[in-house]
């Protein structure tokens, strides 16, 4: 489903991606793990067009990221990113209508108010569809910008850190729908997190990126080792095993 | 909302009516159109400006910010001396007024567009730069003209003066029909841009994820704010209380008002709500220096303690936020 083909990145002259191969496949929670300054985030930018792509090639459900039209990459591939400051007022069902605009171009019909409305229902979110964004806690908030990306339809979604600022109850129950996502509606979702306990319990598969690089790949139970953690986050701690999935122990 | 927009162009069209009937006597062929002219001037400058200022606040995702702040009203009265100074004071005086509207519209439109090209590069998308090198470069642009001033005859000097003000009270009609020309068509630019405007106000990088790439919209924005602040500057003046006073708070109060009387964030409410707002400003409080105070003091003064008052509102608004 995403494709990246020996994609190398710089800022300022820095070289933040050396030459990332990467295959990404239809469905299922696919996590960015890694320590800060890996190249997670910027990664994630690039198969969204947020920053252009300076070398290699990028594809997500066989359009080329790089020449794709902005209207079509849209409604193959939505994007949370990080830290989502709006700076106007917005009602939630408002936000989550913008999620449409890739198909309507600002003149919603029958069918978008409709997927609003499932996207309001989905994500819990009916009794707040009038509040405003300020008058609602953060794990609302973050609830009402996945429901604005699944309100957008598409069979990719990207979210970078998530779960920043929420607290434990609100991170679970955002994970949670995003696991519902992929298995109910087989999207396929790649989402960066710092938390590596959270990924090894909703992801399917691991990407764990150092230094530009890609150090390791698969399923949870494959990839998190003593070793890896020693390597790439430069930490001993110990792994114990929760319903065959690894639990990381500092 | 259509009701409060209603309520806002019927209390726009009271202001209107009181400005053409009030202490109009004599003969009425000659105070009709005359007066008519003033109204049109108002209408169209309040209205251009005030769309120019929240498409700036969208596109900037600032709602103190304005395109005066930015130092653009600065560039007219830098054109205005730079020609005063090459022609001299005789010379510009013979201008025909068409054609000095025609220089100020281009110049400033093109200077403009310069200097925010030049004010993006340099703050590369860091709102505090944006504004610290904008004001910056605002006094630099005012120097500049103080220091052309400087070597202009005091006769030269004192006709500067006299056009670096806003002037509701002398508009030349001629030049109502090409504002018009400009002003009207950039409005309804303006309008075919409502929808992408939303997307933007949710932030860049959301804009892009929904397919609507900022900087393109951002550049269309951008030069039709321009030409709505050239077309209504050069019309009548820059609305600052004086060439090197401060920069004019009148779009950043339409603005405010607007975003106070509709709750809506969605531009197809916020630009008509703008555009009725700045024309009631202009006209109610024209109305009421002309009609009711005998010109006792410039509206320009008055609209620059209201919009001073309304800046340190939204400042400590945000502060408290």
């Amino acid at each position: 489903m995403i494709r990246i083909s020996d994609v190398h990145h710089q800022i300022d002259g820095q070289p933040i991606l050396r030459g990332i191969e990467l295959d990404i496949p239809q469905g299922g929670v696919t996590a960015l793990i890694g320590p800060n300054g890996a190249g997670k985030s910027t990664l994630l930018s690039l198969v969204a067009r947020l920053a252009p792509i300076q070398r290699g090639r990028i594809t997500v459900a066989g359009h080329e990221v790089g020449r794709v039209r902005d209207r079509d990459l849209a409604r193959v591939l939505a994007i949370m990113p990080q830290a989502q400051h709006v700076a106007t007022r917005l009602r939630v069902e408002e936000l989550v209508g913008f999620g449409r605009y890739p198909w309507h171009r600002g003149r919603p019909g029958p069918a978008d108010r409709a997927m609003v409305e499932a996207a309001l229902e989905r994500f819990d979110l009916r009794a707040l569809r009038s509040r405003f964004l300020d008058e609602i806690s953060g794990g609302q908030r973050q609830r009402a910008l996945v429901a604005m990306a699944y309100a957008q339809d598409t069979p990719v979604l990207l979210l970078d850190e998530p779960l920043n600022n929420l607290d434990i109850a609100a991170a679970r129950g955002l994970m949670a729908l995003l696991r519902d996502m992929a298995e109910r509606d087989g999207k396929t979702i790649l989402i960066v997190l710092h938390d590596i306990n959270v990924a090894t319990a909703y992801a399917d598969r691991l990407v764990v990126m150092r230094e530009g690089r890609i150090a390791a790949e698969g399923p949870p139970g494959e990839v998190v080792t003593e070793a890896l953690l020693r390597e790439v986050f430069g930490t001993e701690a110990g792994i114990a095993r929760i319903e065959g999935r690894p639990f990381v122990i500092v | 909302m259509a009701r409060r927009l209603a309520i806002l162009g019927a209390v726009l069209a009271l202001a209107a009516a009181g400005y053409m009937l009030i202490g109009a006597r004599g003969n009425w062929g000659f105070v009709l159109p005359f007066r008519a002219a003033k109204l049109a001037a108002l209408l169209l400058v309040g209205a251009g400006l005030a769309v120019a200022t929240v498409m700036f606040q969208t596109i900037t995702a600032n709602r103190i910010l304005t395109p005066s702040l930015m130092g653009y009203d600065a560039l007219y009265v830098l054109v205005l001396t730079a020609l005063v100074h090459g022609l001299g004071a005789s010379g510009y005086a013979a201008l025909p007024p068409a054609l000095l509207f025609a220089l100020n519209l281009a110049a400033m439109s093109a200077l403009g567009l310069l200097l925010f090209a030049l004010l993006a590069r340099l703050a590369r998308g860091d709102l505090v730069r944006l504004v610290l090198t904008g004001i910056v470069l605002g006094l630099l642009i005012r120097a500049g003209t103080t220091f052309l001033q400087r070597m202009i005859d005091p006769s030269a000097f004192q006709m500067v003066q006299g056009i670096s003000y806003a002037r509701f009270t002398q508009v030349e009609p001629s030049l109502l029909g090409l504002a018009a020309l400009a002003i009207l068509p950039a409005l309804a630019l303006a309008w075919t841009l409502r929808h992408r405007l939303d997307v933007i106000s949710l932030g860049r990088d959301a804009a892009a994820g929904l397919g609507e790439p900022p900087a393109r919209l951002e550049r269309a924005a951008l030069a039709l704010i321009c030409v709505l602040v050239a077309a209504a500057t050069a019309l009548v003046g820059p609305l600052a209380s004086g060439s090197l006073g401060p920069t004019s708070f009148f779009g950043l109060i339409a603005a405010a008002f607007a975003h106070a009387i509709t709750p809506h964030a969605r531009h197809a409410v916020l630009m008509p709500c703008a555009a009725l707002t700045g024309a009631l400003i202009l006209v109610g409080g024209q109305t009421l220096m002309e009609r009711v105070l005998a010109l006792a003091t410039p509206l320009t003064v008055v609209i620059e303690f209201v919009g001073g008052v309304t800046f340190l509102i939204l400042l400590l608004k945000r502060r408290s936020a």
